[in-house]
């Protein structure tokens, strides 16, 4: 189904002029409002009378997630405080978010591309939406809130956690709709089994995972667990939140990017080369209408490849593959983000912790687990088993604090975690993505 | 009257008590009495050695991390209720004891157990009140 058939079908030709007049207005509008573009395209010798073509996209600078700490809270945004009616933010390094700004506009596209994404699911006024995305400063829940209620389907706002009351939940309000990450939704599965719960009998058709990468084992198994269509999402909170990319129910062949309002670009992550449709390398997104926080080629750091080919769902719009890793350092746990550097920063808070650690992340049933594997040096050393183990507790407590991610902390031997002469290996992922190269 | 002990960190995976014990049989370091507390992570040998600071060089040369803990050396009547009439003294002055193990040695007639305790000063001299025999580091290493 197609929500907003303008938008989603156009003939290549016309997005594209549509694409262009959004550029050239966007250009215009950061270089006069947000002091850091202004800088950064002086530096680039480019002017918004410059870009006359899509081709000139190329001579703009990336922006990266760093900017944005760097201009730490508010510093990037091209609204007054005025005109932003809400905050989201995502996690930051050792406590400090990244936080993003919503005009009224923006909430109001972000409502459209939900609603668009559901539809894409074939979901429509009369389902009944059980939102599973933690509601809160993750964009999540509120997201598909707004959209659900935008489309005229009936929302319920569970948030995360307490498994066993959801399942009460979908047993008892029967949702036909669920939206949570593909972890849970297996996690979901499990505890249903054990309950008893015949999940062909409830009333789920079709879900909407994300935020965190899955592959498409994962998807069988939901899909025959939970007896829905399972579909991928995509979607980060600097560029809007969820709604990006949505995968439509009658292909599952790519996620559809909505590049009526996102400009999607691959690139080698290595040389910035833009690279042609079908090669593999790191999206990078051009918010094309965002207000608040309009973001020129975005470094998103995922890995993925672009395809133009229209889509038997007759969408016309691009489509990004399943992600296929990531072009930076990042750990999505449980949903979460986490950077190596947030967990040595928790580290270097503890005397006589040696600076050598390694995360381990594996994937036990369903749940993405981290082991943070830190050496034990004679400061940190106790002959006592219950002061050792009060170490590696206050440690997982204060990386609980900081990051929201429960870890296992391991204490081995000096010297066991492998040193190197350039780059240290920081990070074993264990997890096996199937469909996952890089 | 306290005896040093020299404590290793190990990690719990095959071979590494078969490796500490193999650097201190080729330094000529012989080992008096030991203990492994484990869990499923980790665990900590503890050991009573002839040449403590042999010792201690030989495992930190070969990257083992080493704590030393004083510890006191108690003999005990071997004979039934000889470790409950020592323990009964201690728990009467509420003196915690937070490990004990054994000594592979006898002397003369009697055990020698090895005490951690929390309070160490304390412990020491309540025990003497009681005329219960604490050995010193030299005649526990020499044992």
């Amino acid at each position: 189904m197609i929500y907003d058939i303008e938008n989603e079908t156009r003939p290549r030709e016309d997005l594209e002029a549509l694409q262009l007049k959004r550029l050239q207005a966007l250009v215009e509008r950061v270089y006069h409002l947000v002091p850091f573009y202004r800088r950064r395209l002086d530096e680039a010798g480019v002017k918004p009378e410059n870009i006359r073509t899509l081709a000139d996209l190329e001579r703009l600078p990336c922006t990266t997630k760093q900017d944005l700490r760097d201009n730490y809270p508010f510093g990037m945004f091209a609204a007054p405080m005025d005109q932003i009616v809400r905050l989201h933010a995502s996690s930051g390094t050792t406590g400090k978010p990244t936080p993003v700004g919503y005009t009224a506009r923006d909430i109001n596209t972000w409502s459209e591309i939900i609603a668009r994404t559901l539809a894409a699911g074939g979901v429509h006024r009369g389902d009944i939406v059980h939102v599973a995305y933690g509601y809160g400063l993750f964009t999540g829940g509120l997201g598909f809130h707004y959209g659900v209620e935008r489309l005229g389907a009936t929302v319920i706002p569970v948030s995360g956690g307490q498994t066993r009351r959801q399942i009460m939940l979908i047993q008892d309000f029967s949702p036909t709709v669920i939206c949570c990450t593909p972890s849970f939704a297996l996690y979901l599965a499990e505890v249903g089994q054990e309950m008893g719960v015949d999940f062909a009998r409830t009333s789920l058709r079709v879900g909407f995972h994300g935020a965190e990468p899955w592959s498409e084992a994962m998807r069988q198994e939901i899909e025959q667990r939970l007896k829905i269509d399972a579909l991928d999402i995509y979607g980060l909170s600097e560029i809007i939140g969820p709604g990006v990319g949505i995968e439509c129910v009658e292909a599952k062949q790519g996620l559809h990017i909505f590049e009526d309002h996102f400009l999607p670009e691959i690139i080698n992550p290595a040389t910035l080369e833009r690279l042609p449709p079908g090669d593999a390398g790191e999206l990078l997104i051009t918010t094309l209408t965002k207000e608040a926080l309009p973001l020129l080629r975005y470094r998103t750091r995922d890995v993925t490849s672009l395809t133009l080919t229209p889509c038997v769902c007759g969408r016309t719009i691009g489509r990004i593959s399943r992600l296929q890793g990531r072009s930076d350092d990042m750990l999505i746990i449980r949903g979460v983000n986490v950077f190596p550097s947030q967990i040595e920063a928790v580290l270097m808070e503890f005397p006589g912790l040696a600076p050598h650690y390694q995360l381990i992340v594996e994937r036990e049933g369903h749940l993405d687990t981290l082991e943070v594997q830190v050496e034990v040096d004679e400061a940190a050393f106790s002959d006592e088993v219950k002061q050792l183990q009060q170490l590696a507790k206050r440690i997982e407590r204060q990386i609980k604090d900081y990051l929201t991610v429960s870890v296992k902390v391991r204490l081995v031997e000096p010297r066991t975690i492998p040193r190197s002469e350039g780059k240290a290996q920081r990070v074993i992922d264990r997890r096996r993505l199937e469909g996952a190269k890089a | 009257m306290k005896v040093e002990q020299i404590s290793v960190f190990l990690e719990n995976k095959a071979g590494r008590l078969a490796e500490v014990t193999r650097i201190l049989g080729e330094a000529g370091v012989n080992i008096r009495a030991l203990s492994l507390a484990d869990t499923t992570d980790f665990g900590i040998l503890r050991l009573i050695v002839d040449k403590y600071d042999l010792a201690r060089e030989v495992l930190k040369g070969k990257g083992f991390t080493v704590g030393k803990t004083e510890v006191v050396a108690i003999e005990v009547p071997d004979r039934p209720g000889g470790l409950a009439s020592v323990l009964a003294v201690l728990s009467r002055a509420g003196i915690n004891v937070e490990y004990m193990y054994a000594f592979v040695q006898h002397s003369g007639k009697n055990a020698v157990i090895i005490f951690r305790f929390d309070n160490l000063e304390e412990a020491i001299k309540l025990l003497r009140q009681e005329g219960i025999h604490i050995y010193s580091g030299e005649e526990v290493y020499r044992l």
